[in-house]
């Protein structure tokens, strides 16, 4: 309701927020109609990362004596963490599989396709366009089987298209195949934010560009990149958050062979449902929890700081 | 037409054609594979037959998970879609004490409390809480999951409708229900389509929550399902895996194309949690 119209008679005139509260709800029912949301919310995703931190400082089991009655063990865990061989494996490979396939892979596979799609045939893009984006809505399940047939060792089509028979990729390097299949899978995130950022940059300095005749490469070293810079970072801090939160490497490989392939997700999942460790795991999740949490942070200021 | 811009034509086009290999080969099993009389994990020119889609169908748990899946997601998005479009109205509109640093609170939640991160504790709780193996407990996880960018995308939407609609109905005299059925309702409509839709595919494709929280497989969904089926012998059962694979995958498609072209693609910073 506007300052400037008359208060319905039986409402309070609102004094703060001009304009703001057009249909008269209210504080007491805006509330109400946040409260639902907020309590699922609290009890779902609050509520455990905050019990994380609880459960990170107990020896709590899945079965045994310490299921039913776990005690606290204080930051033994984290020292734990801190010589687990394993928990390092994790990390690295995580590390790699981070920047592989999402600050090398996505990120410049999803700006190449939105650069060279930019003067495509309407038609050529609309095809490239679905097929990427449809590689990124699939169910997570579907892919992994999709991936794990084209990396067969009998009969996969990588194997047919190489003339490599009986080469098991996912056994031999399961690293290099986690890192191209996930440049596959999101890569049209990255496709679609820089296709959005390039329309930002004008027109009339890329022509210009031409018009002095500087290459391809020195266009998009002076003239693009300054436009985007802002773009590349968040998307780059954002692929990165949800590359190493993602849970599909286990759909195929399982961490396997030999923990070759276990990324800290997997690790995580390995250590609390298979070794029924939920203290120790509790210990690692906290420490990813932190991580996404430093990462979100960064993302949130640039974010403030471009608008 | 110089010898190099012809050199570069054909090398833009090597590209293209390149990228369009790599994203389209890995797919042809999909769509081979559930038609071929001998299915195997290579691709090949199908020996047309139907026989997997039934022997599929007739798969004592196929069907099952489907409708688990239907159950979990029909409630994620129902829910999804009711509480964020309610919070989102209230906090589009209302001046509510602490409304900025909430709204920075549910950003930084979207992206920082992921299932990966949170399976541990989320598991202990459902699993004191007795509810491992209900599909009702599943999907109040993954409604939590999804409500904060769900009503971050929607927040979004509803400020960018015009007050005046709301304001004049108001000078019309209608109390704040009928402004609210049938003023904001009808304007809103394609913004709570769309967080319906993501909702739904959302957790459609969801694996791991399930996979933590359903042991027993009558009520499996889809998703934890496919990653289970296996012959006699306990080899991938090639029979069931690419028929359920496609039929698994045309929900999603067909909703994602109904979204695109109702309302065009919306481009949203945190569409996939």
């Amino acid at each position: 309701m506007s300052a400037t119209t008359e208060p319905v008679p039986g409402r309070p005139a609102r004094v703060r927020g001009p304009a703001q509260d057009v249909a008269g709800l209210g504080i007491g029912r805006a509330f109400g109609f946040v409260a639902p949301a907020l309590l699922l919310i609290g009890a779902f995703l609050v509520f455990p990362a905050l019990w994380t931190i609880y459960i990170g400082i107990t020896n709590y089991r899945l079965t045994g004596v310490e299921a039913v009655s776990p005690s606290i063990v204080g930051l033994s865990n984290y020292t734990r963490a801190l010589n687990d061989a394993l928990f390092h494996n994790a990390l690295w490979l995580t590390l790699l599989f981070v920047l592989g396939s999402a600050i090398i892979g996505q990120n410049f596979l999803g700006f190449a396709l939105a650069w060279t799609m930019r003067r495509a045939r309407p038609v050529v893009r609309r095809t490239v366009e679905a097929l990427v984006l449809l590689a990124w809505i699939l169910p997570s399940t579907v892919v992994a089987y999709l991936w794990i047939a084209f990396f067969d060792r009998d009969t996969g089509t990588l194997n047919s298209i190489l003339g490599t028979q009986g080469t098991a990729w996912l056994i031999e390097y399961p690293m290099a195949c986690l890192i191209i299949f996930n440049t596959w899978r999101g890569t049209a995130f990255s496709m679609m934010l820089y296709s959005s950022a390039l329309q930002a940059v004008p027109p009339s300095q890329l022509e210009s560009a031409r018009m002095v005749g500087a290459s391809g490469w020195q266009t998009l070293r002076d003239v693009v990149f300054p436009h985007i810079r802002g773009h590349v970072l968040t998307n780059t801090l954002l692929i990165s958050l949800w590359t190493a939160n993602d849970f599909s490497p286990f759909l195929l490989t399982k961490g396997g062979p030999n923990h070759e392939s276990e990324t800290v997700p997997v690790y995580i999942y390995n250590v609390a449902l298979q070794g029924g460790e939920l203290g120790y795991s509790s210990a690692i999740s906290f420490l990813l929890l932190i991580a996404n949490l430093l990462v979100a942070l960064l993302y949130l200021r640039l974010l403030r700081r471009r608008s | 037409m110089t010898p190099a811009y012809v050199v570069r034509r054909i090398g833009f086009y090597v590209l293209i054609c390149a990228i369009t290999l790599f994203f389209a080969i890995p797919m042809l099993w999909i769509a081979s594979a559930p038609f071929d009389s001998s299915p195997g994990l290579g691709v090949r020119w199908p020996d047309w037959t139907l026989d997997n889609v039934r022997k599929t169908l007739s798969h004592p748990y196929a069907l099952h998970s489907m409708v688990n899946s239907l159950i979990i997601c029909v409630t994620t998005a129902a829910a999804v879609t009711a509480f964020a479009a309610l919070a989102s109205y209230a906090l589009s509109r209302v001046r509510l004490p602490g409304r900025d640093a909430l709204l920075y609170g549910l950003l930084l939640l979207s992206s920082v409390v992921t299932g990966t991160a949170a399976m541990v504790p989320i598991f202990v709780m459902m699993f004191q809480l007795g509810l491992i193996d209900s599909r009702f407990g599943v999907a109040l996880v993954m409604t939590g999951g999804l409500l904060p960018a769900a009503i971050f995308i929607l927040k979004d939407f509803v400020d960018a409708v015009p007050k005046s609609y709301e304001e004049s109905a108001r000078v019309f005299g209608a109390s704040t229900g009928q402004i609210l059925r049938d003023v904001v309702l009808p304007v809103a409509r394609p913004g709570l389509a769309t967080i319906m839709v993501w909702a739904f595919v959302n957790s459609w494709g969801n694996f791991l929550v399930p996979f933590l929280l359903i042991r027993s497989i009558e009520l499996q969904p889809g998703a934890v399902l496919l990653q289970t089926f296996t012959d006699e012998g306990g080899s991938a059962n090639l029979t069931v895996i690419p028929v359920f694979s496609l039929l698994f995958s045309i929900p999603v498609v067909v909703l994602y194309l109904l979204v695109n072209s109702r309302y065009g693609f919306r481009f949203h910073g945190g569409i996939k949690s």
